[in-house]
């Protein structure tokens, strides 16, 4: 019976948003408790597949779908149907994904009634359809199988933001344009393997890939690696292929944002990464096709580009939306600098990035909510006026800039150690730079915190104390508890660094001994 | 001759990148959205025709497998009868003879994303007509640098505002 828990954490909360569908059209008070049972099931199987793994030393819980074992050895040994496969790097990124989700509900209960008025059950259904398209993403380990979860995640990502106001349409109808690139590109890459290697299953790709020299060799393999490479780039925006996410996650309702900021370019790393180890092999990467030169390249421009153009914003959710861009070139970067330091520090940095952005976000969201202001003048005197948002956000902010003993700092110290290792200097240049305008990023806007006064129209500039205290406390209850979690799941992610850094490089490590 | 015998050997994949590059030339460069979206069929269409192509043989049968074997018609039943496991068997091994069905069964699955897609996609446009008033990018985007520039705001509505049924309609 117990074997079968891992399931639950897609299966739920997809009966969830079906079962919403289908009955409770007209019972939109169904909705909250409904995506909180969903995800509070989720979250409780997530943490039993991750503690299995752990007290089984690091095995992997392979999962044949609908009881399609493998072919038997003497046939091919292949595998028929599709699988589901969960080391312990997959189980911790299944716990942050539906972790966040649960904690991010919290807020939503707070602000579905007011802006998605009359459609609460159908945001939920949505809600829980990218919580079951991202959690499958990480977890399958068939290519195409892949593809249908990242266009359930994708479809449901674009009505998540096109269900905002005004704006939001025009943003989600570019981002639904270059997603179906992104995602096309990727189908025609798998294609392409598909032809040549005859199986869709991740590993058993790896394996026929390993094995021919002449496969490694081909041209039709090197364009199917670089098509599925292009095509998450789009869908995590890396830059220049960013030009959808500032405004898709800036004018999305803001549960949809604070949602999909930490966990859809972040999940699209985890695939870039099981693309990376367990499809190609790294093996094949960096020694057939030498791109990294190109690619840490490529990374370092995004790096510094993002880095920059966050500077360049006024609009607090616009800043954000380009330290993601940075975060991606972060992570890109590390991965193809290709040693286990890079790697590692990798798949610990989706672990950090996802909870620091998570907490400025809905941080942010908090600020403005209770402010009515989206410039970054919202923060006057909010040190006193939202106390416990300003803290949270002081958290992630410190955490991005890289400070112990938040998770930014252990996790960038693994990519730097990477870049130092392969001798990438410009890559650890840019990591150091962007680090640095990081800090004048967020000190500026402390400063602002701490020293700005407010205007009030009737009697002019005055201190923050001077204001009645009673309109300082609109942020909702529900939402200061999940930035409290937030803020601490933020320190948390640094204080385990080393069990957590142990059981990513025992998961990868794995991977590439049965690989 | 070689370079013509490399074009038509492979005219369907030919076909496929054609009809692709039509289709993302569309997406990418035309200003009118639903032009764009005729592009993204095509372009994924032209993905579906791809997958499909690749699993065409000459000569080749449906993979349906008859429990009985091809031969069931041959009569002789008494003497195949047992013989029938055997046959069954070397009948699924003989992959060759039968045209690959796994890349129809993908892209009946990619075909319904694209429906999905479209459908959503088309539902956008929608909005963004009721919000603008024009399909034509470059006037939706004056407009909405017009809006801007109005200092209209951009920010979350507060719980006063009203709800957002009527957010669509232009204002």
């Amino acid at each position: 019976m117990s074997e079968q828990i891992p399931l639950l954490i897609l299966l739920v909360p997809l009966l969830g948003a079906v079962g919403l569908g289908l009955f409770a059209l007209r019972r939109p008070a169904a909705a909250m408790p409904v995506v909180f049972g969903a995800l509070g099931i989720a979250v409780l199987a997530a943490i039993h597949t991750l503690l299995r793994i752990v007290d089984e030393g690091g095995s992997v819980i392979t999962y044949n779908l609908a009881g399609w074992d493998r072919l038997p050895e003497r046939a091919s040994g292949k595998a028929i149907g599709i699988e589901y496969k969960i080391d312990a790097f997959n189980a911790l990124v299944l716990v942050l994904i539906t972790a966040v989700a649960l904690v991010n509900a919290l807020y939503l209960r707070a602000r579905i009634a007011v802006e998605c008025a009359g459609k609460e059950i159908l945001y939920a259904v949505l809600y829980l359809l990218l919580v079951v398209g991202l959690c499958g993403m990480v977890i399958t380990n068939d290519a195409f199988n892949l593809y249908v979860l990242l266009e359930i995640s994708s479809l449901t990502s674009y009505a998540l933001i096109g269900i905002g106001r005004r704006r939001a349409a025009h943003a989600s109808f570019n981002y639904i344009i270059t997603g179906t690139i992104g995602a096309s590109f990727y189908l025609l890459g798998v294609g392409y393997l598909y032809m040549q290697v005859g199986t869709l299953n991740i590993g058993d790709i790896h394996e026929v890939l390993t094995a021919s020299a002449e496969l490694r060799a081909s041209a039709s393999v090197k364009v199917a690696c670089m098509m599925i490479m292009a095509g998450l780039w789009l869908k995590m925006a890396m830059f220049p292929m960013h030009g959808w996410l500032p405004n898709a996650y800036r004018y999305a309702p803001s549960p949809s944002g604070s949602l999909m900021a930490p966990l859809v370019t972040k999940v699209m790393v985890v695939v870039m990464l099981r693309v990376m180890v367990n499809l190609f092999g790294l093996d094949y990467l960096f020694a057939e096709l030498n791109w990294r030169p190109v690619i840490v390249g490529l990374a370092c421009v995004a790096i510094l580009a993002g880095s920059l153009l966050a500077l360049a914003q006024r609009d607090l959710r616009a800043m954000l939306c380009y330290l993601i861009v940075a975060e991606v070139g972060y992570m890109v970067g590390g991965a193809w600098v290709g040693n286990e330091a890079g790697i590692t520090g990798v798949a610990y940095h989706v672990l950090s990035d996802a909870c620091m952005t998570f907490c400025l976000f809905l941080a942010a969201a908090a600020i403005i909510l209770r402010t009515g202001e989206h410039r970054l003048g919202a923060f006057r005197g909010a040190f006193q006026r939202i106390p416990v948002a300003m803290t949270a956000f002081t958290v992630g902010a410190f955490s991005m800039i890289g400070l112990p003993p938040t998770c930014g700092f252990f996790s960038k110290w693994y990519l730097l150690q990477g870049g130092i290792e392969a001798g990438q200097w410009h890559y650890v240049a840019a990591l150091l730079i962007s680090s640095l305008v990081n800090a004048v990023l967020f000190f500026r806007i402390f400063e602002i915190a701490l020293f700005g006064k407010i205007e009030v129209p009737e009697t002019g500039v005055r201190d923050v104390d001077a204001l009645p205290r009673d309109t300082w406390e609109r942020v909702p209850a529900a939402t200061k508890v999940g930035l409290v979690v937030a803020a601490i799941a933020v320190i948390a992610v640094g204080l385990l660094n080393r069990p957590i850094a142990l059981w990513i490089g025992k998961a990868l490590n794995f991977i590439e001994v049965a690989g | 001759m070689d370079l013509l015998e490399y074009i038509l050997g492979k005219s369907n994949y030919w076909a496929s990148i054609v009809l692709m590059m039509i289709g993302l030339h569309a997406m990418i460069s035309k200003n009118n959205l639903i032009k764009k979206l005729i592009g993204m069929s095509v372009f994924q269409t032209a993905i579906i025709l791809f997958y499909v192509s690749s699993s065409a043989k000459r000569g080749a049968k449906i993979p349906i497998i008859h429990p009985h074997g091809d031969h069931a018609d041959k009569a002789d039943h008494a003497a195949e009868a047992g013989h029938h496991a055997a046959d069954a068997v070397h009948h699924a091994i003989d992959a060759t003879a039968y045209e690959n069905p796994l890349p129809h069964v993908l892209m009946l699955t990619a075909i319904v994303v694209g429906v999905a897609t479209l459908g959503l996609a088309l539902a956008m446009v929608q909005k963004v007509y009721a919000a603008y008033g024009s399909i034509e990018e470059d006037e939706v985007l004056a407009a909405i640098a017009e809006a801007t520039a109005n200092g209209a705001s951009i920010s979350m509505p507060s719980p006063s505002d009203s709800p957002a049924q009527g957010d669509v309609s232009p204002s």
